[in-house]
């Protein structure tokens, strides 16, 4: 049964089993080679960096089996942050993506709709298709800059869930590193913008 | 258009835009572009000097705006509103634009409107279209954005990390020596390409990055063809593009993608977008090919939704805004 047809994957979950494969279609827009190559290194990549990630102490699906183009993994029952989002849940995603980032990961899309909330009232992080290892300052800050980005697109109470976040992330990732990657996010910001 | 056509009586409104390279203006009411006449600045060599088009601007600015009107055919005391581009944009080219604006809503009396020229493109495109609650994906020089509108305003969802698509193709051309603008001469060039080079491909979320592959690509001037090299340097950045594009319109939950800014224009990037609209369900839409591009109706049009709703910019304020933001603005008329 197909859970999600997503723009990057479709999920197909098998509910007897508790099982999901997140399956990367070829995007007939993009030349083969290229799409080639980034489906399979995003496949790969993905599923090293989920395990690695629970490693890190942050919640996120077990992966079961890995071919080219799939990654089979456990099912999370819940519900994604995007239509229930709160200061509480937004300061508890603060912790774990502080986990991540102490971790040496970057998850590259970080969005309320890639963050579950599971009916053990814990948060899982989902979609790791755009993460990497990297533990430069400007990695975390884009990270962070994308999150807000969407915070501020998306809620109108986003101030209020921008700081929470940041509470959350300070807490695990310490309060002066916190402080060094949150000043880049602001340089990040202003960087794109009309010179 | 709804609000609008309870109007008996048309309103005129001239609008400027010279926000960058094109001087351009028109005059528009409820229904119709009247007329429209422009003056792009073409630098004789390398990129755009903001202080040259400035000149450039400032010298065609007159015989523009007159020449514009006298197509129309109309009297002076017909148009009811002054429209022009505070931003965002080159600073010395606003300030020309802005300077005319103000001395000719006072010496024709009526009100000035400072319009956003990125909100502008969309609403613009909107009434071409007849596009309702779409997905914006706004590519131009300066500006790569995919923008949707929510709660009253246009919300940014995605944005370049660094530099728009259209000045990372004027890098890349101008480095082999082509003349600005570069865009049609690299889409032309990449038809002719074989060989698809590997270069980066930086998406980010929904944001995304150009810098990176300007670099890779002019470093690989020796062992690759131009052809090649255009081809592969399109291929990677549209492909990023349209990898955003569907991301956004799955995230922002839109069944309607608008295409608006100077690259629309390239038919390959069109190509790729009606792909994901066509797996999707989407409707794709994209102004005529002319008005893809910065001109003065999409300015004269938006101020008259504007001037509607009450929207005008007093002289004192309407200094330039070059870092202008879409989600700046309030949109009533949505």
């Amino acid at each position: 049964m197909v859970l999600i047809r997503g723009a990057e994957a479709t999920i197909y979950l098998d509910k007897n089993l508790g099982e999901v494969i997140k399956k990367r279609l070829p995007k007939r827009y993009r030349v083969k080679t290229l799409d080639d190559a980034i489906v399979e290194e995003r496949t790969k990549t993905e599923a090293k960096i989920i395990s690695d990630a629970r490693r890190a102490g942050v919640p996120t699906p077990i992966i079961l089996d890995l071919k080219d183009d799939e990654i089979k993994m456990e099912f999370i029952k819940g519900e994604t942050l995007r239509d229930m989002v709160d200061e509480q849940m937004m300061e508890k995603a603060g912790e774990i993506v502080g986990k991540l980032h102490r971790g040496k990961i970057a998850h590259g899309d970080l969005t309320t709709s890639n963050m579950i909330y599971s009916s053990e009232d814990r948060i899982y992080l989902i979609d790791f298709g755009l993460s990497r290892y990297d533990t430069e300052t400007e990695a975390r800050g884009v990270d962070i800059h994308v999150l807000f980005q969407m915070l501020k697109s998306t809620y109108n109470d986003h101030e209020e869930l921008k700081n929470s976040f940041i509470k959350g992330y300070k807490k695990n990732f310490g309060e002066d590193e916190a402080n060094s990657v949150l000043k880049r996010v602001e340089e990040i910001e202003r960087r794109g913008r009309y010179k | 258009m709804g609000n609008l056509l309870k109007m008996t009586k048309d309103t005129i409104i001239l609008g400027i835009e010279g926000t960058a390279w094109n001087l351009s203006a028109a005059l528009v009411d409820e229904r119709k572009i009247i007329s429209e006449y422009e003056k792009p600045y073409l630098p004789k060599e390398g990129g755009i000097h903001p202080r040259d088009a400035a000149q450039s601007h400032a010298s065609n600015i007159k015989e523009v705006i007159s020449k514009t009107i006298k197509k129309a055919e109309i009297d002076l005391d017909e148009i009811k509103g002054v429209a022009f581009s505070i931003g965002p944009g080159m600073g010395p080219c606003l300030r020309t634009v802005a300077t005319a604006s103000r001395a000719l809503s006072l010496l024709l009396k009526v009100p000035l409107l400072g319009v956003n020229h990125c909100v502008a493109h969309i609403e613009f495109g909107r009434w071409l279209t007849g596009a309702k609650n779409p997905l914006v994906l706004y590519v131009s020089g300066a500006n790569s954005q995919v923008i949707a509108y929510r709660d009253k305003k246009y919300r940014i969802y995605g944005e370049t990390l660094d530099i728009g698509v259209g000045n990372a193709i004027d890098k890349f051309s101008r480095f082999f020596g082509l003349k600005h603008p570069g865009g049609p001469k690299v889409e032309e060039l990449a038809k002719r390409g074989k060989e698809y080079v590997r270069l980066p491909y930086v998406v980010k979320g929904m944001d995304f990055s150009f810098s990176g592959l300007v670099t890779a690509a002019t470093s690989k001037s020796k062992e690759n063809s131009l052809e090649d090299l255009s081809f592969s340097f399109q291929e990677n950045a549209f492909s990023m593009l349209t990898e955003v594009t569907e991301r956004a319109l799955s995230y922002a939950r839109r069944d309607e993608l608008l295409l608006v800014g100077g690259v629309g224009a390239n038919l390959r990037l069109r190509e790729m977008l009606e792909t994901i609209c066509e797996e999707r369900e989407v409707k794709f839409f994209v102004p005529d090919r002319r008005y893809v591009g910065d001109n003065g109706a999409m300015i004269a049009y938006t101020g008259l939704l504007m001037l509607k709703n009450g929207m005008v910019t007093p002289i004192e304020r309407s200094s330039v805004k070059p870092n202008f933001r879409p989600d700046e603005v309030e949109i009533p008329w949505f």
